[in-house]
């Protein structure tokens, strides 16, 4: 925020940033050479949705394209889910085959666009892809839209709301040539109950 | 590439907080000018009394600055929290400094009943938001919604500097204020010692008038500034959130939630007033909702009128379900 902002008493909503979203899919394979941890094909998209009709169409449109798109030929299949969180957040949920890592990056920037077009971009939170290993342990990858930088968060005991710090460091060293982890650990926002982990 | 957006700038209140701040500074010009004036003529004695004044003013308002986390916090009885203690809260403000892209300032509870929220600190690294017992009291009866309008309100405080940009704003009072005191004593201790000096009374005289007059004038800047920046903070807030209503019907329910609590838990809360959500203490409007009386504490109030703030928010509903933002037509 520039002197004359603060001066002034505004704030700029913070646009997202889109693009780096399209490294996931390289940094997969990686991290399942490096980890063993590979894709569940489940991602999501989560955004704080506005009152109001006007987003609500929008919110509809969005989940009508993608369903078109994957009942196609070759599509997934899969319809995609929409759950709210108990904070009040809007979770889309897409889902792929596990081998489908591009395809489900594909859908999870086309809501992306769908709200940046409309002028609903500073709304998007963050987006996370799935991964489990052979001892069922689950992990995810957030992408946070504001600072444009992804993180790992492994849930241990959604209960106790423990996460196992030691493998998202691991994944973090694994990752850090691919993708562009968040530097500042406080910001590894925990996502308990997230839908789709 | 310009992106179309829905969250235009408001004018209005940028103009009208413009201009106050242009009259605080026009103020803290014509202060100066008196003083110096004052004290081309002048003798010592005078001047060391400004002196004294700016270096008692300057240190306390830095230090006030500097450590308001701390001194907001003892003030209030409030104590840090952690994630493991109150998960549902630092949630929130967790999710929205992801939302604003901002760091996350340390969460604090005060034992007080009175339901409030305040945010304070030098910087948004040491910043610190509070909330009250009271806010989350199930009597309340907050919604999720309505408490994340809350703290998404006061992290537009800190978003917005609001703590440094009203101490230094207040500095100019504090100065003024202290060379009153100062000019004060030193007509009654000091008359005797300056015989030789008979200039030095009535320059001491003038610059006491003078700062009457600048205090007084710029209290109530400091005031309308202060409504402007409320203003400002809830439609950052409610711009943030995307829930303009959930806003007001927060606002509505922790106006109605202070009016029946006791006096005395509001006065001892009233000096912290300026950062507070809601202010705790209204001014006393005589028996019913006289006219004269309800206009003199709109001037004197820290937080724009409840109806105002509403209407506000109302606007911005309208703004965020505009279907066809941008009209200027770009992409």
């Amino acid at each position: 925020m520039g002197f004359l902002d603060v001066l002034l008493g505004r704030t700029k909503p913070v646009q997202p940033k889109l693009d780096d979203l399209f490294a996931l899919p390289s940094a997969a394979i990686q991290l399942q050479a490096a980890t063993g941890f590979t894709p569940t094909g489940s991602g999501s998209v989560c955004f704080r949705a506005v009152e109001g009709k006007t987003f609500a169409d929008i919110q509809k449109e969005v989940r009508e394209l993608l369903d078109l798109d994957n009942s196609k030929p070759g599509g997934g299949g899969l319809p995609v889910e929409v759950t709210k969180d108990s904070y009040g957040f809007t979770w889309l949920i897409s889902n792929h085959m596990s081998d489908e890592v591009d395809t489900l990056v594909t859908d999870l920037h086309a809501v992306n666009s769908a709200l940046v077009d409309n002028g609903f971009g500073p709304q998007l939170l963050c987006t996370m892809v799935a991964f489990a290993d052979e001892n069922h342990r689950r992990m995810a990858l957030v992408y946070l839209y504001k600072r444009g930088t992804f993180y790992p968060f492994a849930p241990v005991n959604e209960g106790r709301q423990q996460r196992d710090n030691a493998l998202e460091l691991q994944v973090k060293g694994v990752l850090s040539e691919d993708l562009k982890i968040e530097p500042e650990l406080n910001r590894w926002m925990a996502l308990w109950g997230a839908p789709g982990l | 590439m310009a992106t179309r957006t829905r969250y235009a700038p408001d004018r209005g209140l940028t103009v009208r907080m413009t201009v106050t701040m242009f009259l605080l500074g026009l103020v803290f010009v014509a202060f100066v000018a008196a003083i110096i004036g004052a004290l081309i003529a002048a003798h010592q004695s005078a001047a060391f009394i400004v002196v004294i004044a700016l270096v008692f003013g300057g240190g306390s308002a830095f230090i006030s600055l500097f450590y308001s986390d701390k001194i907001a916090l003892a003030a209030a009885g409030a104590r840090e929290v952690s994630p493991q203690e109150m998960p549902k809260l630092h949630g929130i403000v967790d999710r929205l400094c992801a939302l604003a892209d901002m760091d996350k300032p340390r969460v604090a509870l005060a034992p007080t009943s009175m339901p409030n929220a305040f945010a304070t600190g030098r910087n948004s690294k040491n910043s610190v938001l509070c909330v009250t017992e009271g806010l989350l009291n199930s009597r309340l009866g907050l919604s999720d919604e309505e408490l994340e309008g809350v703290l998404a309100h006061e992290l537009s405080h800190v978003a917005h500097k609001d703590v440094q940009v009203m101490t230094i704003a207040s500095l100019l009072a504090i100065v003024a204020g202290l060379l009153v005191r100062f000019a004060f004593y030193s007509e009654i201790f000091g008359g005797g010692r300056r015989n030789n000096n008979q200039n030095a009374l009535p320059i001491i005289a003038i610059i006491m008038v003078v700062s009457v007059v600048v205090y007084a004038i710029s209290f109530l800047l400091i005031r309308v500034l202060s409504r402007y920046r409320e203003l400002a903070a809830d439609r950052s807030g409610a711009l943030l959130t995307g829930q303009p209503s959930a806003l007001a019907s927060a606002l509505t329910k922790v106006s109605n939630g202070m009016s029946g609590i006791p006096t005395q838990d509001l006065r001892t809360a009233e000096p912290m007033n300026a950062f507070y959500f809601a202010p705790a203490m209204k001014l006393q409007r005589g028996g019913g909702r006289g006219e004269g009386g309800s206009s003199l504490s709109a001037i004197f109030s820290t937080h724009p009128s409840l109806e105002k703030r509403i209407e506000q928010l109302a606007k911005i509903q309208a703004q965020l379900n505009d279907v066809s933002p941008g009209a200027k037509g770009l992409k």
